[in-house]
């Protein structure tokens, strides 16, 4: 199996092999991972990636998926232009 | 700042649903939506539903998006509806930032109800981004949204009622359906719909996964591989189908991004796909008169969303005191179409779903 080539976070391209070798290391939260990937922090804002990586995160600590905790989640749900927000402000004065 | 009295996040069959109710009852309704157009999932759903007539069975879903629609042109004086807007934050004292087409905006709403729905799952095999690899809710919209044929000769990942049904509509349009795979046991969705495709010649692969997918350019074929009752891959049990695309449906999870982010109590819980909120019996939050309905409280059928988005619908007008004439026993029939939608053998996986969310709200 090629573990390069299983994809778990789509907007980072980021891949099984690149998240086992982290598990390893020690880093056994999806909030650390994405410290060290960048997993969810693209356009899906880990909708995609979150229950992948979360599933691999219980089975390296040979856990149940339901236990691994979720990321944190923030605004805003999708990507906006800073000029869109400065113009919001602006019109609100 | 806009203000609205009920901000309603969310145009498919839950949130037009419950913006039909709390107009009924008085009340002053925001509707907003992401997407061009409302109806939500149910204008790519070109079958008829099953149930009872309560929910519009035998009636295609796109004809029920039509009718929940036309539902709501009487109170155009009181109702607001923004197409093409997305909801970007929720925050704790009720303000939901927005953007349409580049315009960022506040509102400031008495009561909201998100209702955004649920999102496609994806599954992590070998070069699962290979062009030619789709959701089923991508498929549909190609197809029964665009006219568009994902491919020629296709394998459906997942065999709950979406892949069975999807699988259908794809003969249908004349697309070659090699095999269903299905990684449990047992078929996932209605026996009526297996059957069918089971009499149009089409193999339904229990305990059998996608391993790989092969292709230069985009998909060409994919590897087949039989599970063990540990789920665990069996050695020697690979098999190649030549495909052109792959549709994966493999169930959906919660949009539920607005919620966590207000810091409303979640729980993950597995049968209902995901991370979701607990609610009280009335479909309202944590939050104070921040209210859900449909698959962002646990993803169910449209039939569900539509009676859940009824009451919540009720709830929150009543909140901003605007009584439906009627309430109680409107209340008391659609609290028993929920029942009985979730009973039977089809229902136990909601119902333990919810049971197991109940028990967490206690402990939590």
């Amino acid at each position: 199996m090629n573990k390069k080539d299983i994809i778990l976070c789509r907007c980072e391209d980021v891949s099984l092999a690149d998240v086992e070798r982290l598990l390893h290391e020690g880093y056994h939260t999806y909030e650390e991972i994405k410290r060290q990937l960048r997993v969810g922090m693209g356009p899906c804002q880990g909708q995609i990636c979150g229950d992948l990586i979360r599933r691999e995160i219980a089975r390296y600590l040979k856990e149940n998926i339901e236990s691994i905790p979720t990321h944190k989640t923030r605004p805003l749900t999708i990507g906006v232009k800073i000029k869109s927000i400065k113009d919001g402000a602006d019109h609100e004065r | 700042m806009r203000t609205t009295e009920l901000l309603i996040i969310g145009g498919g069959p839950a949130g037009l649903m419950a913006a039909k109710t709390a107009l009924e009852a008085g009340a002053q309704v925001t509707l907003i939506d992401r997407n061009n157009r409302l109806g939500g999932q149910l204008i790519k759903q070109t079958h008829k539903f099953f149930g009872s007539e309560k929910q519009y069975a035998k009636t295609r879903g796109l004809t029920i998006a039509e009718k929940l629609i036309t539902d709501l042109e009487d109170y155009h004086d009181r109702l607001k509806i923004c197409l093409n807007t997305t909801a970007l934050g929720l925050y704790r004292d009720r303000v939901v930032t927005t953007v349409c087409n580049d315009t960022y905006d506040k509102i400031h709403p008495q009561a909201i109800i998100v209702a955004t729905g649920a999102f496609e799952k994806c599954l992590a095999f070998e070069n699962n981004d290979l062009p030619g690899i789709y959701g089923a809710g991508a498929v549909q919209t190609l197809m029964n949204l665009y006219g568009v044929l994902p491919g020629k000769e296709i394998v459906m990942v997942g065999s709950g009622n979406i892949g069975l049904i999807v699988s259908y509509q794809l003969i249908q349009a004349g697309v070659r359906v090699k095999a269903v795979l299905e990684a449990a046991p047992v078929i996932g969705g209605y026996k009526v719909h297996a059957s069918k495709l089971r009499r149009l010649g089409v193999p339904i692969l229990t305990s059998t996964t996608v391993q790989k997918a092969i292709g230069s350019l985009e998909i060409e074929k994919i590897v087949t591989v039989k599970l063990d009752s540990n789920w665990q891959a069996i050695e020697g049990s690979e098999a190649e189908i030549y495909v052109d695309a792959l549709c994966v449906a493999v169930g959906l999870s919660p949009m539920h991004q607005l919620l966590s982010m207000a810091d409303i109590q979640m729980c993950y819980v597995s049968e209902l796909g995901g991370l979701v909120p607990h609610v009280s019996e009335d479909y309202e939050t944590s939050l104070d008169s921040v209210f859900v309905a449909g698959d962002v409280t646990g993803v169910e059928e449209a039939s569900s969303a539509i009676v859940e988005g009824a009451i919540a619908g009720l709830m929150a007008a009543k909140k901003m005191n605007h009584l439906h004439p009627e309430a109680d026993r409107i209340l008391c029939e659609y609290r028993t179409q929920l029942d009985n939608l979730r009973s039977g053998p089809c229902g136990c996986k909601i119902r333990n779903g919810l049971g197991k969310l109940k028990e967490n709200q206690h402990v939590g």
